[in-house]
């Protein structure tokens, strides 16, 4: 039963993912509501799998062109370091405290797309 | 030519990139990068907007370019994650495959599913998820 469900949210997450909607979101919350997994186990499993499948992304989008070279280099050098102290303070929390803190942040991401979304269908 | 098939304001991608937008680049990254890291993801919500204010890309190519920024990320922060012992194998395979398959069918469908009210879908299952989390 469990297995079901890992591979049913494994499909969910990776459905939104590939609508480009950020899959990461509904697949950690899923995989640690409904089958208790520690916080950083799920987001660990949300990171190994996104890296896998960005692989036939970047594939397919420079094949049709669609990424921009030009100045990233100073996005990642910040991101690199920070994404370093993130995950290692992640790793030392307490499940429950990350939990709690991805809680925040998830809420916090649903106002902003859910304002997004509106002013969209204004448009 | 001068448009060929970048985005417009691209058309200045001669001119030098000033350091205050250098300095700027890199802390918007360095929050991609801590939030990504911290929260095993979501990382783009941030990466997409970033590229599309800071560097002028429209919207399919800022997604786009946004996974080229993130892989790196990700990989530093999963090996983190992995060294540290928070990932077993088991539920990894399972999960993974899923993965595999909804990402396909995502991708497929993307052409076919109005985006609005999906959108609108998604951030209340975020809301309720995130609150639950919470409690």
């Amino acid at each position: 039963m469990n297995i079901f469900l890992q591979i049913l949210f494994g499909v969910l997450g990776g459905f939104f993912g590939g609508l480009g909607m950020g899959g990461g979101t509904l697949l950690i919350p899923l995989l640690t509501i409904f089958l208790h997994f520690d916080q950083q186990l799920s987001q660990g499993i949300n990171l190994l799998t996104f890296l896998f499948m960005a692989v036939f992304s970047l594939y397919i989008h420079s094949k049709n062109n669609l990424i921009v070279t030009k100045n990233i280099f100073w996005i990642i050098l910040g991101g690199v370091i920070f994404a370093a102290i993130g995950a290692f303070l992640a790793t030392v929390l307490p499940s429950m405290i990350l939990r709690k803190c991805f809680g925040v942040f998830l809420s916090l991401l649903a106002v902003v797309e859910f304002i997004k979304a509106v002013k969209k269908q204004k448009a | 030519m001068k448009k060929s098939n970048l985005a417009s304001s691209q058309t200045k991608s001669r001119q030098k990139t000033p350091v205050k937008k250098k300095l700027l680049l890199i802390l918007l990254g360095g929050l991609v990068g801590f939030l990504n890291g911290f929260f095993g993801g979501g990382g783009g919500m941030l990466c997409v907007p970033t590229l599309e204010k800071c560097l002028g890309l429209d919207n399919k190519r800022a997604h786009a370019t946004a996974i080229a920024v993130i892989f790196p990320l990700s990989l530093i922060s999963c090996a983190i994650y992995i060294f540290k012992g928070s990932i077993q194998s088991l539920p990894l395979l399972s999960v993974g495959l899923g993965v595999l398959v909804g990402g396909v069918a995502g991708s497929i469908a993307l052409k076919y599913i109005p985006s609005k009210t999906l959108r609108i879908i998604f951030a209340v299952i975020m809301l309720v998820g995130g609150l639950r989390l919470i409690i």
